[in-house]
């Protein structure tokens, strides 16, 4: 499953990854970029009879690596700083907002509605309802898109969305053996019964269970997935090197420059104030090329040095209705136009969502590639990214596996926002 | 000549490359090679191309007249390309690889071995194959094998005479040494090097199974070195991508062995030390071949063979050992065994083929009636091929059991990892249970395996004929009722036909397909297209009394009954059946399928073929019925099913009352077996004379797949070419003198009495008509 999420017209999601907000903002004034805007084929891309759907602000953590400063954390520690940072910066009433959605992967059990546990720490009205919601790497964007359906389906007219993900701490159980051990032991009345419960307890009974990172359909992992992904569309080695050698370039610059504005500073309990993403490791092609693959071995392309990190953050937006946010004196960022999710063989076309979602949405929209200045993708695996690009510039793809006539037509002018994914749903 | 930082499995063309002289050095080289390969046996290579990589010489293998790779005139071209890198040396490595997808180099080519008169000329052979993979294995110029597909016989003694092997995850992938089970030996090494590759033990296993070895197998048996996982679509198609990836992958590898950067040594198992020593081996021997005599009875002389020629290279040398597998190839080649095992495999491919075209409408959506044994049987053998089936039954607790029957047998394979949970549940979303008939207005077919009544089946009939389209097919399974008594009650008897499948489903690989004079030509096509879909073997049979498979077997067991009259016992009368190579004895047959329906199918065919098919007395079935004696359903039959197997007191109480003198003449143990034999052959022969059967290839194969004939005889109609008709004959004349007509040999087998040149297998121009 994957999919995508866009703006169409200036793109400023929150939930998304820094890298491309910088590439977004500092390289789509290029003269190259602007005759480009003069070529757009619509003034609007309002439609009759649908509202207007703004997004106000959004805010993230920064993003750590996880197992670092925020490593005693919980899920909602997270998010619920997400949430007053979106509080403070838009300065809303806290009791002005009438539902919180956010997105998540990997659930702590204890906060499985980890939206409702971080709102009511955030201070904002026990009467606002809230829910979490699920699906893989797309999971924050799939919690925007369900208020834009709320405020569109006229149930509400202000709606925070976000995601959260924590990786230093998830969720390991007993075995099932055991776990049902333990559950008859509760319901045991006599001490002879619990005595012969706890008896059968063996050796293998302690053996604990891991949460997978694999597709339970495929019982293949993302990394292994993403490596016969990039050698089916012959991604050779240096070329993901040198992709993810530009993405924390490209990344490290905009740090430096103070370009990434959506990042709050968040102090932790016990700990410093976390003020930057620490993930952030430009490196040279020579040491990127010492790494050995992570995950098809030994004749993999994939390292952990061309994949996106395991992560902690999370992220925080206000999406409105525009007459509302007009109404409250705010100056939306963007417009939320449109989108669209895909699903694909889970086995060998897991990763290929943006291929068959770009055009989908760009028809969706009435817009052709030639009107847009910026796209976002946002994915765990420079390999990755980079099929897909081969993807949609490929005829024959485009007729075998898509159905279309011809290419997606991805002129390489469009190519330098592309970016690995860092945003606060990357999963396992 | 390169950094570390060059891409492995990459051509090594890239930038990196640079120094003009470099170049140049390299494209006098280049040109230098293809003068070498044009110069040698370009014209002659048909089978063979092949490519410089850089320093890695990329041999592709690719039969253009064939699906498979086929060996024989592969290794003179092998022989002739690697004979040029070898003294030019013009590369620093090669890799193997096939230029089809799904096959990288299989069998033994048996057409081309039955060509040859003598074993010496076969012998010669095995010795020439031996000798170029011998050579490959000394060579200094270290060869990987990169495999996609079927990697077995004389493919796997390649692969494993080379120095490193590189497999594909793919599930078309398999290696083996299926040899055996054509009655041969791997001739080219095999029992020579997979001892060395695998272990003792392992190679025996392996040896003498002739099982399929999947790659994730093989990787942890150390048979291959490094696995590759098969792509999905990219820029090409899934096949062809995932063979080039292999190419790559391969060359990387050969690349770094040749700059021993990959050391070409391995580690030896500690396990396979153990085993190596010298009085472990000696209990292993021993050991195995009494394994062997015990599984053969000593009716298959290949395994012996096997284990003789790996007991000779171990202890003799290599030399000797490969001498001996040479000789022991050429004389299996010519044993009848052989010759039987190799006709049935033929046979069996044939029989995996619809020669009676497409149907107009493939069936899709399958409803069962009867969740029994069998109709839960043919539901799991349907839902995994994607077939959408109904199973239907009248009681909610028939049909629990047999959805519970299909998923477990869907779930031990995911429990040893055959199959994953998500495949199984998959699967078992294509079954619907259910106790009416919804759904069926979608039907393309209804198979109903419900009780043998002709009643119960009329009723059943015209119920589902109300509710199914006019398309859809009616099936039935029966073992005996005559299809055209079913069809009878039909509004559409050209829909009608008759599909036997044997118990049990998923583990029996034949189907009977029956046909009356009604049935269409599209029906049985549509019938024969499922049946195949399902992973069957088909024969087509005519509508008769118990068809073809029961009515031979039933003949065998009204003898087998004779038998027991005549004070042999039922353990010897099964010890007389299966030491001539049946799988099991008649009497173990009948409480399988049950002592009622063995009466109920026994009784139909007497009234039908008369006092010539009878043999002993059917009341014996009856007593046992009313003491309740039905077979292994209830416990006990001809046997009692405890612990251990043994024979029931309560037949032989019942059996006194039946008791007739045995007429000495022709109870020895010889004429017993082949008063049994003789009976069942003969019918199989009138068969073939009725049109019950079109051929005696599927006459053969019924046989075989269906009652068990002995495999290693390659079924009646090759035993008959084999044996002598006249032999048979005179046997039979002399049984004939006691028993009369039940001895009595068809028309059939006395005309190949009068001219002893007449044979089933040379007589026919196509093996499918007679």
């Amino acid at each position: 499953m994957a999919s995508m999420l866009m703006n169409p017209i200036r793109s400023c999601s929150v939930s998304s990854s820094w890298a491309v907000r910088f590439g977004a903002r500092s390289l789509s004034t290029t003269a190259q970029l602007q005759s480009q805007v003069q070529t757009k084929s619509k003034k609007t891309l309002a439609r009759p009879g649908v509202k207007n759907i703004v997004l106000v602000e959004g805010v993230r953590t920064p993003f750590l690596l996880s197992g670092t400063t925020y490593a005693d954390l919980m899920p909602h520690d997270l998010a619920r700083a997400a949430l007053q940072g979106l509080l403070k910066r838009t300065g809303i009433p806290k009791d002005a907002v009438d539902y919180i959605i956010y997105g998540t992967v990997v659930q702590e059990v204890k906060t499985s509605n980890v939206a409702r546990e971080a709102a009511l720490g955030a201070g904002f009205s026990d009467k606002i309802p809230a829910h979490t919601v699920t699906m893989a790497c797309i999971s924050a964007n799939q919690a925007m898109t369900s208020g834009v359906g709320l405020i569109a389906a006229g149930q509400c007219d202000a709606v925070v969305a976000g995601g959260v993900e924590f990786m230093s701490d998830v969720p390991i159980r007993h075995s099932r053996k055991m776990r049902k051990t333990m559950l008859s032991l509760n319901k045991a009345k006599t001490l002879g019964q619990r005595l012969s419960l706890i008896g059968s307890i063996r050796l293998a009974h302690l053996s604990p269970e891991l949460p997978a990172v694999a597709e339970f359909s495929t019982a293949e992992t993302m990394g292994h997935s993403a490596d016969r992904l990039a050698a089916a569309f012959g991604v050779s080695r240096v070329e993901q090197d040198e992709f993810a050698v530009r993405s924390h370039t490209l990344a490290k610059k905009a740090q430096d420059e103070g370009l990434l504005q959506d990042v709050i500073s968040f102090k932790v309990p016990g700990r410093d104030i976390v003020s930057k993403d620490n993930g952030i490791r430009p490196s040279s092609m020579e040491q990127m090329g010492k790494l050995k693959p992570a995950f098809v071995k030994p004749h993999g392309t994939v390292t952990a040095a061309n994949s996106s990190f395991m992560t902690d953050g999370a992220s925080a937006v206000l999406v409105m209705s525009e007459e509302k946010a007009l109404a409250m004196g705010y100056k939306p960022k963007a417009y939320l136009r449109d989108f669209v999710y895909v699903s694909q063989d889970p086995k060998d076309q897991l990763l290929l969502g943006p291929t068959y979602a770009t055009p989908k949405v760009l028809e969706r929209a009435g817009l052709s590639m030639s009107d847009i200045d910026v796209f976002e993708f946002h994915e765990a695996f420079a390999g990755q990214i980079m099929a897909n690009l081969k993807a949609m510039d490929s005829d024959w793809f485009a007729q075998t596996y898509m159905g279309r006539k011809s290419k997606v037509k991805m002129a390489v002018g469009h190519l330098f926002a592309f970016s690995q994914k860092l945003d606060p749903c990357s999963s396992p | 000549m390169l950094g570390e930082t060059c891409p492995r499995g990459k051509s090594r063309a890239s930038p990196f490359y640079s120094g003009a002289l470099k170049i140049l050095i390299f494209l006098l080289l280049g040109h230098a090679r293809r003068v070498f390969s044009v110069s040698s046996h370009l014209a002659a290579r048909k089978h063979i191309s092949f490519e410089y990589k850089d320093d890695v010489a990329v041999i592709r293998f690719n039969d253009p007249s064939s699906k498979v790779n086929k060996q024989s005139l592969q290794l003179h071209e092998l022989a002739d390309v690697l004979g040029d890198i070898w003294l030019y040396r013009s590369s620093k490595s090669v890799v193997l690889i096939s230029g089809k997808p799904g096959c990288f180099l299989a069998g033994a080519d048996s057409n081309m071995l039955q060509s040859c008169a003598t074993s010496e000329e076969v012998t010669s052979l095995c010795e020439e194959a031996q000798k170029l993979f011998r050579r490959i294995e000394q060579s200094r110029v270290p060869i990987v094998a990169a495999i996609h597909g079927s990697c077995l016989s004389r493919g796997l003694e390649l692969a494993t005479a080379c120095h490193y092997r590189i497999a594909t995850k793919s599930k078309e992938t398999v290696l083996g040494t299926p040899e055996v089970m054509l009655g041969l030996l791997p001739g080219a090494g095999g029992t020579q090097r997979l001892p060395k590759m695998v272990g003792v033990l392992g190679a025996f296993d392996m040896l003498l199974s002739g099982k399929n070895i999947t790659a994730d197998e093989a990787k942890k048996m150390g048979l291959v070195d490094q696995l590759v996982d098969p792509l999905g679509p990219g820029l090409k198609s899934p096949e062809e991508r995932t063979m080039e990836y292999l190419e790559e992958v391969a060359v990387g590898v050969a690349y770094e062995l040749a700059n021993k950067k990959i050391p070409l040594t391995r580690e030896k198992k500690l396990w396979d030390a153990v085993t190596g020593l010298g009085p472990v081996r000696k209990i292993i021997y021993s050991t195995v071949t009494k394994r062997v005599q015990k599984q053969t009875k000593n009716l298959y002389p290949a395994p012996f063979q096997i284990i003789e020629c790996v007991k000779t290279g171990i202890e003799h040398g290599s030399d000797a050992g490969y001498l001996a597998e040479a000789q022991s190839f050429g004389k299996l080649v010519r044993t009848s065994e052989s010759k039987a095992l190799i006709g049935l495999h033929h046979g069996r491919l044939l029989c995996k083929k619809n020669r009676f075209g497409p149907p107009e409408k493939e069936v899709k959506k399958l409803a069962i009636l009867g969740a029994g044994l069998m109709g839960a049987g043919i539901a799991q053998v349907s839902v995994d091929k994607g077939l959408t089936s109904i199973l239907k039954d009248t009681t909610e607790d028939a049909i629990s059991k047999g959805y519970e029957k299909v998923y477990k047998s869907f779930d031990t394979k995911v429990k040893k990892t055959a199959m994953t949970s998500f495949e199984r549940d998959a699967f078992m979303s294509n079954l619907s249970i259910q106790t009416d008939y919804s759904g069926f207005e979608s039907a393309d077919m209804v198979i109903e395996a419900v009780f043998e009544d002709l009643n119960i089946k009329h009723q059943v009939l015209k119920e589902v004929e109300a509710v199914t389209p006019p398309h859809c097919i009616f099936a039935t399974n029966t073992s005996a009722l005559p299809v055209r008594d079913i069809a009878a009650a039909s509004k559409r008897p050209e829909k009608v036909i008759g599909i036997h499948y044997f118990s049990p489903v998923d583990k029996m690989q034949l189907v009977e397909i029956v046909t009356t004079d009604k049935t269409s030509k599209d029906t049985l096509g549509a019938a024969v297209s499922m049946a195949l879909k399902q992973g069957k073997i088909v024969v087509t049979v005519k509508d008769g009394p118990g068809f073809y498979t029961t009515r031979c077997m039933g003949c065998l067991l009204m003898e087998s009954l004779r038998l027991l009259q005549e004070g042999v016992t039922a353990t010897k009368s099964d010890f007389l059946a299966t030491s001539f190579g049946f799988n099991v004895g008649p009497f173990t047959v009948i409480d399988e399928v049950g002592v009622d329906i063995g009466l109920h199918i026994s009784e139909m065919l007497c009234k039908a073929f008369g006092s010539r098919y009878e043999g002993g007395s059917l009341e014996i079935f009856k007593t046992m019925l009313e003491k309740g004696l039905k077979g292994c359903k209830s416990g006990k039959g001809f046997f009692l099913y405890g612990k251990t197997k043994s024979v029931n007191p309560e037949v032989e109480e019942i059996l006194k009352n039946h008791q007739v003198t045995a007429p000495s003449a022709i109870s020895s143990e010889y004429d017993m077996q082949y008063r049994l034999l003789s009976r069942c052959i003969n019918e199989s022969l009138m068969c073939l004379q009725e049109g019950i059967i079109q051929s005696p290839l599927e006459g053969d194969i019924g046989a075989v797949f269906g009652y068990g004939f002995p495999p290693m005889h390659g079924g009646p109609f090759r035993f008959v070419d084999t044996f002598g008709a006249e032999r048979l004959v005179s046997l039979m004349k002399r049984f004939e003198d006691v028993y009369g007509n039940q001895f009595t040999p068809c028309q059939l087998l006395l005309d190949h009495t009068k001219d002893p040149s007449k044979k089933f297998y040379q007589s026919s121009p196509s093996p499918l008509q007679y």
